[in-house]
Formats: C-alpha cells, sequence, structure tokens
C-alpha cells in the first residue's frame, strides 16, 4: 500500500516536470534547426545540428534579425536596465523603510501611507501620462527614461520595512549607549545585519526589471535602446532564429532563480 | 512600531527623500495626470479639451466593449486562480511527502516562476498558431478548435498560455506553507485518522488557510496586471476583442485610440477595484496577527 502511494507521487511530480519543461524542450529543438527544415516539418522534439550557426547569428550579426542591432546589445541593454533598477530601488527604500521605522515623528503615518499607497498603481494604469512626462523631461529613449518610472515601487520598501520590524529593540539601545547616531547605527549596524535580505530584494528586483515589456516596449523608438523582453514583440527574420532568441530570453532569470534560489527563498520569506 | 526610536529631526527626510522624490515625479505626477485626463474631454481634432465631471465614467458604463473585458477579467482570473491553485498545491503536497528527490522536483518546478508573461505569450503562440502549432492541430482534430474565429477556443489559448508559469508560483508558495505545518500536529492526526485523503482535507488543508487567501490576491493581481504581455503576445483581444483584459483595453484605448479621457476613466476604475482588493489583504494580514 505505501508503496503504491509512494509511486502514485512520483508519478504526479514527473508529470508537472513534463508540464514544466516539454515545452521550452520543444522550442529549444527546434532552435536547433534551419528555417527551412522547420517550415517544412514543423516544430522538433530531437535536437538538429544548427545550434551554433543560429545562436552566434542572432547573437553577433544584425541583419536580417533585427535592423541595426544584435541580440548582445540587447542583453547589455537588459543589464543595464535590470541592475539600475535593483540599484536604485534597493538604495532608496533601504533609507525609506529606515526612515519610516525607527523614527518617531508625527508625520510618520503620513509619509507610510505616501508611499505604501502607490502599491496599488502600477505601472500599467498609468503608463499614457508617465509617457507623456518623461518626453516633457526629453528622457525617451535613454536608460535613465527606462530605469527611473520603474524604479518608482514601494514594493522593496515594503520587504525592508517588514525585515527591520523584526530586528530587536536591544541592539538600537546598545548602539545608543556606545553614541552611535542615526547615520552611524544605519551605515554600522542595520546595512552589515540585513546583507542577505539586500541580496534577495536586489535579485528580486533585478529580474523584475529584466522582464519589463510594455514600458521598453512604448518608450524606445530607436533600436539602440531596445531590451531582451521587448524585442520578441517587434523581431522578425527566419523562425528558427526567432526560437534561438526565445530561449536566449529567458536564460538569465532562470539561471538566477535556479542558482541562488534558497538564498532568494530564504530572504523573502524571513519576515514569513 | 519599535519601542525605541531617534527623535524627529532633518535626518529622517534625508532618508526618505531619494523615494519620496522618485515616487513624486514618476508616480505622483501621472497619477495625477490621469485624474485629470479622466474627468477631461479632448476635442477630436486636438484643438482643446474641457472640463467634463463624470461624462468619461458615463461613456465607459454605456460601452458595452467595456463590459465585455470586464466580465473576461473575471472569468480569466477566476479560472486562473482555480487551474494554478489546484495543480500547484497537487505538485506541492507530493513534493513534501516524497522521501527522495524532493530537491530535484523543487528545483525543476520552480524555474519558470522567473520567465517573463511576454516570453511565455510568444512560446504559447509557436504552440497555437495554424502553421506548426502542435496544440492547435491536437485540438483542432479532436473538436475544432480555431481560436481566430471562436470565443472560447481563443479563452483556451489565454488560458494554457496565463497558467503555465503561475503554477510554479503557487507551487512555491504551497510548499513552503506545508513545510511550516508542525510535524506533531500531522503526527497526532495520524493516530486519529487513518485516511490520508481525509486527513488531508480536515487537518493540513484548514492550516493552509493563509497560504490559500495569499495566493488567491497574488493570482488574481497576476491575472489583472501581469497577464497584459501574454495578452499582446498571443491573441491580441482575438477573435473581436473578446480577450481583452481591463488593464489591456485601457492600453489600447489610451496608446492606440489616443483617446485620453476613457483611458484615464478606465484607470481609475481599476485603482478602486485594487483598493477594495487591497483593503480585504490587509483585512486578512490583521487577522493572522491575532491568530499568533
Amino acid at each position: 500500500m505505501n508503496k503504491i502511494t509512494f509511486s502514485f507521487s512520483h508519478l504526479i511530480l514527473f508529470s508537472g516536470l513534463l508540464l514544466m519543461i516539454v515545452p521550452v524542450w520543444v522550442i529549444f529543438a527546434s532552435s536547433t534547426h534551419t528555417s527551412l527544415f522547420i517550415n517544412t516539418n514543423g516544430l522538433q522534439f530531437i535536437l538538429g545540428d544548427s545550434f551554433l550557426e543560429n545562436y552566434s547569428r542572432v547573437l553577433f550579426k544584425t541583419s536580417g534579425f533585427f535592423q541595426e542591432i544584435t541580440a548582445l546589445n540587447m542583453f547589455i541593454n537588459s543589464f543595464i536596465m535590470a541592475t539600475g533598477i535593483a540599484t536604485l530601488s534597493v538604495g532608496t527604500s533601504l533609507m525609506a523603510a529606515y526612515g519610516l521605522v525607527y523614527y518617531r515623528v508625527k508625520y510618520s503615518s503620513f509619509f507610510f501611507w505616501l508611499i505604501f499607497i502607490t502599491l496599488l498603481v502600477p505601472l500599467e494604469l498609468r503608463i499614457m501620462p508617465t509617457y507623456e512626462i518623461m518626453s516633457k523631461l526629453n528622457l525617451l529613449n535613454s536608460y535613465t527614461g527606462l530605469i527611473l518610472p520603474i524604479s518608482a515601487s514601494a514594493i522593496a520598501t515594503f520587504f525592508f520595512r517588514q525585515f527591520y520590524k523584526s530586528v530587536p529593540d536591544e541592539l538600537l539601545e546598545s548602539a545608543k549607549l556606545d553614541g552611535a547616531n542615526s547615520w552611524k547605527f544605519f551605515i554600522d549596524f542595520l546595512v552589515p545585519l540585513s546583507k542577505t535580505m539586500i541580496a534577495a530584494v536586489f535579485i528580486f528586483m533585478f529580474v523584475f526589471g529584466y522582464n519589463q515589456y510594455l514600458w521598453p516596449l512604448i518608450m524606445t523608438t530607436t533600436e539602440q535602446y531596445w531590451t531582451v523582453v521587448m524585442g520578441l514583440k517587434t523581431m522578425y527574420g527566419s523562425i528558427s532564429h526567432r526560437f534561438a532568441f526565445v530561449i536566449m530570453s529567458m536564460i538569465p532569470p532562470v539561471l538566477i532563480i535556479i542558482f541562488l534560489q534558497r538564498w532568494f527563498i530564504q530572504g523573502i520569506f524571513q519576515d514569513k | 512600531m519599535k519601542k525605541v526610536q531617534f527623535k524627529s529631526s532633518y535626518s529622517q527626510y534625508f532618508f526618505l527623500a531619494p523615494q519620496l522624490l522618485i515616487l513624486l515625479i514618476f508616480l505622483y505626477w501621472p497619477i495625477i495626470q490621469t485624474f485629470r485626463d479622466a474627468f477631461t474631454i479632448q476635442d477630436a481634432f486636438g484643438f482643446g479639451s474641457y472640463f467634463a465631471g463624470f461624462e468619461n465614467f458615463k461613456f465607459i458604463f454605456t460601452d458595452p466593449s467595456y463590459f465585455t473585458a470586464f466580465k473576461f477579467t473575471i472569468i480569466y482570473s477566476f479560472v486562473i486562480t482555480l487551474i494554478t491553485g489546484s495543480i500547484g498545491l497537487l505538485l506541492a503536497v507530493q513534493a513534501n511527502s516524497v522521501l527522495h528527490g524532493k530537491n530535484v522536483y523543487k528545483t525543476l518546478l520552480i524555474w519558470p516562476y522567473a520567465i517573463a508573461p511576454a516570453v511565455v505569450g510568444v512560446m504559447a503562440n509557436y504552440f497555437f498558431s495554424e502553421r506548426f502549432g502542435l496544440l492547435y492541430h491536437l485540438f483542432n482534430n479532436i473538436w475544432g478548435f480555431n481560436w481566430y474565429e471562436n470565443v472560447f477556443d481563443a479563452y483556451i489559448y489565454v488560458v494554457i498560455a496565463g497558467s503555465w508559469k503561475q503554477i510554479s508560483a503557487n507551487f512555491i508558495f504551497f510548499l513552503a506553507g506545508l513545510q511550516a505545518i508542525q510535524k506533531t500536529v500531522i503526527e497526532a492526526s495520524i493516530i486519529d485518522c487513518k485516511s490520508s485523503i481525509r486527513r488531508f482535507w480536515t487537518i493540513t488543508f484548514p492550516l493552509l488557510m493563509p497560504t490559500t487567501f495569499f495566493l488567491i490576491i497574488i493570482n488574481i493581481t497576476y491575472s489583472f496586471f501581469d497577464t497584459f504581455g501574454i495578452i499582446d503576445t498571443t491573441t491580441i483581444g482575438a477573435p473581436g476583442s473578446e480577450t481583452k483584459t481591463l488593464v489591456y483595453k485601457a492600453y489600447i484605448d489610451g496608446f492606440k485610440g489616443l483617446d485620453l479621457g476613457s483611458a484615464g476613466a478606465q484607470s481609475i476604475m481599476m485603482m478602486l477595484i485594487v483598493l477594495v482588493i487591497t483593503i480585504f489583504q490587509f483585512r486578512y494580514i490583521e487577522g493572522k496577527i491575532h491568530y499568533n
């Protein structure tokens, strides 16, 4: 009886694995064939022998896939955008959460609401006015323009606030006895203590930034600033090159989550 | 709140200022602009605009296509929540029960969580295209599947595309929830009840209620907002505009149709919906604190 339920569990889990892996495998296998082969024979389950040719073409050649930009340049743009978003939101949120948790002032709850009410308004709901404002500020087609509106988010502040609240009060008491002022306490005590949390939130924001689709799609009109995820919508060219680009586009976030999953999940769940 | 804090001083503003500055320029300014748009009607030829009160809101409430999008969004979020929640729970329960290979299963089940919805949509596109689509031809042979013309078939297409990666999210959180249940509770229940299925529904599932509730909120928010990238890379609303979500419709009306008034009013309606969801969420968090 036990043995039957045991293998039944494995059967279900294995079906789950297939559900997740097969679709990506089919696109990957198809990306290693020539377009001519795909066009006559359809999607493939078995690897072909055009892997190097297709992937190097997409990464390094401009013509025939996009007009002026290679996939490699789009990856560079995506990394600049994701790193900018992660750095800026971790930096500002770390400070803002500190200002909210460690100070006693009459306006604290006003600032609290001013920051957290913004969680109600995702970028999708303010995309038109944001576009107008960015064009007024002359920030369309720039890295600054890609980064700033996405960094205007209180998600990271929420995580840090939860974390600070779990830090024992004795830490500040003893730091005060040692004569630490608010800046010193922040830099010498709290930031080192939050290292795991900072790393987890940074990774979270990096993947969040990398995966942005709508904002880069509408704010970049020159190919020079195109990012990977938005590029999927605008790419043309032969079918197996497109498959190769789809597969490459998912590699960075998937690698991040596989290799850093324990760290990542630990950091995010710390408040639970 | 903390018992020991710093006294109010200018240094607090120093810590708050960077974030507040970014929020004011890139969040509050656009929101104010959205409200201004929502209560303004722009001349069709762009010559001018005038204050219109609730005209834009009246317009969207009498517009049948708004209700089509509303209906679709509700159905879509309900079906996605149900499918991804039950498959995620099933997999999490199994992964929690096996002795061998737990971590392998875990790693191989969570990675789709990191993939952007737009990437998933482009991939789904290949499986549902008339030309190559394996699933298109499979379903077509069974019941004449054709999402280009049939609304129900288009629903199936966007539901499959929308559910795939969200199963991973549900799996991660359910597994964490299961692992947080104390072993002694489970051991005690084994003595009292022999049927493992009954044990699950009477002991384990009620203990998972906080996780379930949290995931319902996460799944609804996902279906409302994150599926934008999926709709835009799969059906684009096809067959007619039956598979447009509310967010997608607001974007099309505003950005492609250049009807800022209507788009603004639609955005404000969405903000109200999110506000209601958030109030529920806060009540749940308060409730959880009382339990502990």
